[in-house]
């Protein structure tokens, strides 16, 4: 790949996002245009309804565009694929099979043609080891903690290595140490991997922590993408540092300038 | 402000103090009964109270007997019952056999008629949960033939099998479908959203999809369908004998009608009555095993 397909990784291009419901069409996402690097980590931020999730949805390939087209490393997304795995925001594990077996299912979907057992078994246990469940990977998901389910839902994504990691509010049903935990992990496991993410969020420190561009989008109905903040604080970051960091202050305002008082009065919700 | 004012306000507090004090107090108590009623309550207490229950309804058949004549005592019954479980497996042509051979082929024309239901109504019960055109070309038959005695049917298997013990099984067959077909198709078709996410993001074969996540997911309702069926079937296979005649519990029933030993037709509606509790019981074991929550 030449250096401009690795500019272009992720393309979102002209994109319309119309749903049909009983009251007539209703415009989701307009006008979406978005270009991803290889490497970035990218978080869409808004109010909720705004269509973030409709937007990695689209990614995703769950469901597909109106309007425009999405391309990811060169081939037009038309559906699913383990190359853009997803980490679901409550974690959707398979309640009958072991935490292991939840990740090995990936593993198995990605790797069984040109690995054997051996190799797959071992490939699921470094990665829970990555996220540091190797002491209780053979328990069942309810025996194990919301946090720890979110692991296993990040570890299940990461093991297929994918193209692109999508995340959909993944800490958002965590308690507030728990997610700081989290977060601070996915930053090792970004680094350490270099993969391109994308994240719905609606969480401003969540977003300028983990982020290279915060892709924040107006209240729908018809949401757009308002303003893309570039975040140029030094990897790797540290919290506790970051927390009188001006710079980091800065741009945590520039978010909360736009959700709050740019983007202060969401529509009322339709039902 | 003056004084007397000060002195008042000084009093309200201090009698709201009381007051609450008071309550206090009273919640106190209040708690202290209620753990005293629930150590009175210990577990043991329940099987005590059926126990009394038991009592009293076998009093009050025992003044019924006392009334009625015809009706026998409940001891009279236990020491017939005794007598008939001496010897439950004697076997003096086919219109005479100890109660084991009876229940035991009562059991197995449930189980005949009980399995091909499963094998034919839990592969519908996917279809229809699966592929909304199915569900849309069925329903209307199912809900139609649903609420038909299954006894209806006895006549159609009577012509159909030309004998009457599969025309009891095809009753069997009729009235335990209908609870797996339902049950299986509601299963799959509340599988959550996410679940089939998952199977899409995966990329998932068919076969995965169905191993890993339609069949576990519906596992559940699937069983609740299973324990209905049986628990009907059960129901059904008593009257079923006594219209087909044969070998069997329902028809033993009525055999002892007709001899007019009253007191083999009540050891008959406990001996129904148990082996049903036994089946229901196996049922809430295996549906216990199956379950991941």
């Amino acid at each position: 790949m030449n250096s401009s397909a690795l500019e272009r990784y992720l393309l979102v291009e002209e994109v319309q996002q119309t749903f049909k419901t009983k009251k007539g069409p209703f415009v989701a996402l307009e006008d979406i245009n978005l270009s991803v690097k290889q490497g970035e980590f990218i978080t869409l931020i808004g109010h909720s309804g705004c269509g973030k999730s409709t937007l990695l949805n689209l990614i995703a390939g769950l469901t597909l565009p109106t309007e425009g087209r999405l391309i990811c490393a060169g081939r037009e997304i038309a559906g699913p694929g383990p190359n853009r795995a997803v980490v679901f925001q409550n974690h959707s594990l398979l309640p009958w099979l072991s935490c292991f077996e939840n990740v090995y299912l990936g593993v198995e979907r990605v790797f069984a043609a040109t690995e054997n057992k051996v190799q797959l078994k071992e490939r699921t246990e470094e990665v829970m080891a990555l996220v540091g469940l190797t002491a209780s990977q053979h328990k069942m998901p309810h025996e194990v903690s919301g946090g720890m389910k979110q692991r296993v839902g990040i570890a299940r994504a990461l093991a297929m290595e994918p193209q692109v990691l999508l995340l959909d509010e993944p800490f958002g049903a965590l308690d507030a140490l728990t997610r700081a935990n989290l977060q601070d992990e996915l930053i090792k496991i970004m680094a350490s991997k270099n993969s391109t993410a994308v994240m719905v969020t609606h969480d401003v420190d969540e977003a300028v922590l983990l982020s290279d561009r915060i892709v924040m989008m107006t209240n729908g109905p018809a949401a757009r993408i308002g303003e893309i903040l570039s975040v140029e604080l030094e990897r790797p970051r540290d919290r506790v540092a970051l927390a009188h960091n001006t710079q980091y202050l800065d741009y945590r305002t520039a978010v909360i300038d736009f959700l709050y008082r740019k983007q202060g009065h969401p529509a009322p919700a339709k039902a | 402000m003056s004084e007397g004012e000060t002195k008042s306000i000084a009093e309200l507090v201090l009698e709201q103090q009381r007051e609450s004090e008071a309550l206090r107090q009273r919640e106190q108590k209040r708690l202290a009964l209620r753990e005293q009623l629930a150590r009175l309550f210990d577990p043991f207490v329940p099987a005590l109270l059926g126990v009394l229950g038991f009592i009293i309804f076998l009093s009050i058949w025992e003044a019924i007997h006392r009334s009625i004549e015809q009706i026998p005592s409940p001891a009279f019954t236990f020491a017939a019952a005794l007598k008939l479980f001496a010897d439950p497996f004697y076997s003096n042509g086919p219109n005479d056999q100890g109660i084991g051979w009876n229940i035991l082929s009562s059991l197995r024309r449930v189980g005949l008629g009980f399995g091909l239901a499963a094998a034919v109504g839990i592969p519908i019960g996917f279809l229809i949960g699966r592929f909304r055109l199915f569900h849309a070309m069925t329903s209307p038959i199912i809900s139609l033939l649903r609420p038909v005695s299954p006894l209806a049917w006895l006549p159609i298997g009577l012509l159909l099998f030309k004998a009457a013990n599969p025309a009891a099984i095809w009753c069997i067959f009729i009235c335990s479908i209908w609870p797996m077909v339902i049950n299986t198709a509601v299963g799959v078709s509340k599988i959550p959203q996410d679940y089939i996410n998952i199977a899409r993001v995966l990329n998932l074969s068919e076969w995965k999809v169905f191993t890993k996540i339609l069949f576990p997911a519906t596992l559940p309702y699937m069983l609740t369908g299973v324990r209905l069926s049986i628990g009907t079937a059960w129901l059904v296979i008593v009257a079923a004998e006594m219209l087909t005649g044969g070998v069997g519990i329902g028809f033993w029933l009525w055999d002892e009608w007709n001899n007019l030993k009253v007191e083999n037709i009540i050891i008959a509606i406990f001996v129904i009555g148990i082996v049903g509790l036994l089946l229901e019981y196996c049922m809430i074991a295996v549906a216990k095993r199956f379950s991941y929550e």
